[in-house]
């Protein structure tokens, strides 16, 4: 069954339709790419998954319940979120930020404080951040930075994890890093993954299946080398590109240039 | 001095650190005791130490026993719970409005309570008796107005700090207002308005003590909660925490310690917004040691000011306000180069 699923979601700002209509099922066990140009709604579709955002009709499901129904504490002990460009105030040091995590198991003041103190050596662990435990968040590199938000919400123990863009801002070392410790996180504590990635070769890479969103609705989803076509690209982001499989058989891509009339899904974005 | 001594302390773990904390914390207890022993202590009247205690003790029948227990005693109260009230409110609303100038003038409180205020001084000076409750109720009905007017679908902080400029400068004009037409009334209005002590006494005490006892209880209970929504709204509700619950109810808590403190002392000024800074310089962001150590140093800084105030040009007394914002504002300025 499916861990999360999106009916027919729709959301709109006024009168500006940002989703439409739209479907996704996540499987247990999965990673899920979402592509889209600027504007096409993926951070608006993660936002409505992880209920930071009222969604006007349409449902979405967590375990096949509404996450309407959930408590805000039940729904972060099933889902946790990276969120773009976090900031961390002040002093706070890597283990503070990583307790936080534990947030929504405590009540008043008390926890079960032996097991919140093995879940934050879990979770530095699995970023290899034990290191760095006792420094400041805002003294680390952007890497180590992005590497700590992971932590916290690993803290929470999800079984889904929602990432957005968790890459950007990072350079090419780091962001390798980044993907492989998602991927490490998918195959060793078997958390669903959903993210929105910008780099196609990296969600052909690291994803199972990709999403791919045009104006707020789903253009196409299935496995990287189905879905990330010429056609596709030309169609959804206006770009010809080449495409090649690599040894594995992923699709590998190239923009060349832009397509000469500019497509559909682009004109949405940029009015 | 204070970073290397800071510093050795951080380099060596988080026990330290923790340690460091629990240190700070007790300076500014030692600060606040100290605050109403010299308090107790000092005045225009000099009393021996043994007649304090005893007056304390006892609540002797002997004209310096009397001084103590319904003149120096009750004002010090007053003043450690208005220090108490006004920087815990302080602390609350730099981490629901995410500003960190926020303090209890930002939600209306002063404005609320000054128009409130002069209105009763100004216009029925016969019934000055009613100028706490009075000013009590403008300062909440201008917090409720903010409220009120930044609401759109749920609360941003940057709607709730422009809102309170602009009621703050409407009835601000109110105020103004006032005091041209009445020119000639202004003078207990003046006192009001740069907030005192003078004359304080025991109904005060009664007035704002269940305030601070019930927004302490609340403030402290909330520690974790505020820790949770300094790492943004969208990370805090992610962690399970109900954003806008929080920022409602802890805003209500702060309007209560700042309404109840203004509302017996008049708009002192700064305390709110310089002790929960220096207190964070000191122990750092964590809520959980920043509002007691917020708690206690505004209590310190208040009766020590105070102190000051009523025995430096002895026998006239001078509104601890002015001295508090003589000595505040530069000490904010120089908090301010420091940490850019």
């Amino acid at each position: 069954m499916a861990i999360l699923t999106a009916d027919k979601v729709s959301v709109s700002f006024g009168d500006k339709v940002i989703l439409r209509d739209l479907s996704l099922a996540i499987e247990q066990g999965e990673i899920v790419s979402i592509l889209g140009p600027n504007g096409s709604g993926k951070s608006t579709f993660l936002k409505a998954l992880s209920r930071n955002l009222k969604i006007q009709t349409g449902s979405i499901l967590l375990d096949g319940r509404n996450i309407q129904g959930f408590s805000a504490k039940e729904m972060a002990c099933h889902l946790a979120t990276l969120h773009q460009a976090s900031r961390a105030p002040g002093d706070l040091t890597v283990r503070d930020l990583i307790e936080y995590g534990r947030f929504p198991y405590q009540h008043w003041w008390k926890g079960n404080e032996k097991e919140d103190r093995l879940v934050v050596e879990w979770a530095l662990e699995q970023t290899s951040l034990s290191e760095l435990a006792s420094r400041r968040v805002n003294t680390l590199s952007g890497g180590e930075q992005q590497r700590a938000w992971i932590a916290m919400a690993l803290a929470q123990k999800p079984r889904i994890l929602l990432l957005d863009e968790p890459t950007t801002y990072l350079d090419l070392c780091h962001q390798l890093e980044i993907m492989e410790l998602i991927t490490q996180l998918n195959k060793e504590q078997g958390i669903s993954i959903v993210m929105v990635l910008h780099d196609m070769n990296h969600a052909a890479r690291y994803s199972d299946r990709v999403a791919v969103l045009c104006k707020g609705s789903l253009y196409d989803s299935g496995t990287p080398v189905d879905t990330i076509t010429p056609t596709m690209l030309r169609e959804v982001f206006g770009v010809e590109a080449d495409i090649w499989l690599d040894n594995k058989g992923r699709p590998v891509c190239l923009a060349q240039s832009l397509t000469a009339s500019t497509s559909a899904c682009k004109q949405q974005s940029e009015d | 001095m204070i970073n290397k001594v800071k510093q050795v302390f951080d380099k060596s773990g988080s026990v330290n650190r923790t340690m460091w904390r629990i240190l700070v914390l007790l300076i500014f207890a030692v600060i606040a005791l100290s605050g109403i022993v010299v308090g107790l202590a000092k005045g225009a009247v000099n009393v021996p130490a043994a007649t304090i205690v005893q007056a304390i003790l006892t609540n002797g029948a002997g004209v310096q026993e009397q001084i103590i227990w319904n003149i120096r005693l009750p004002r010090i109260i007053v003043g450690a719970l208005v220090g108490l009230n006004l920087a815990l409110a302080g602390a609350i609303l730099q981490a629901v409005m995410k500003n960190p100038l926020a303090d209890p003038h930002i939600i209306g409180i002063s404005s609320g309570a000054g128009l409130a205020g002069i209105i009763v001084l100004v216009l029925f000076p016969t019934m000055e008796y009613l100028l706490t409750p009075v000013a009590f109720v403008g300062a909440m009905a201008a917090a409720a107005l903010i409220y009120l007017l930044a609401w759109k679908g749920g609360i941003r902080p940057i709607r709730i700090v422009l809102a309170g400029v602009a009621v703050s400068a409407f009835l601000g004009s109110g105020i103004s207002a006032l005091m041209v037409l009445y020119s000639d009334r202004v003078h207990g209005a003046l006192m009001w308005m740069v907030g005192g002590l003078t004359a304080r006494s025991w109904p005060h005490v009664y007035i704002i003590l269940p305030y601070s006892i019930c927004g302490s209880l609340f403030a402290f209970w909330g520690a974790k909660r505020l820790n949770v929504l300094s790492l943004g709204d969208e990370v805090a509700r992610g962690l399970g925490l109900k954003v806008e619950f929080t920022r409602l109810l802890m805003t209500a808590v702060a309007a209560l310690l700042a309404a109840s403190a203004v509302s017996v002392v008049g708009l002192l000024g700064f305390v709110g917004l310089i002790v929960p800074h220096a207190a964070r310089l000191l122990v750092g962001a964590d809520y959980r040691f920043l509002l007691p150590a917020s708690a206690l140093l505004g209590m310190g800084v208040v009766t020590l000011s105070d102190t000051l105030a009523r025995t430096m040009f002895s026998p006239i007394e001078i509104p601890v306000g002015i001295l508090m914002a003589f000595v505040g504002a530069p000490f904010f300025l120089f908090l301010l180069r420091r940490e850019s």
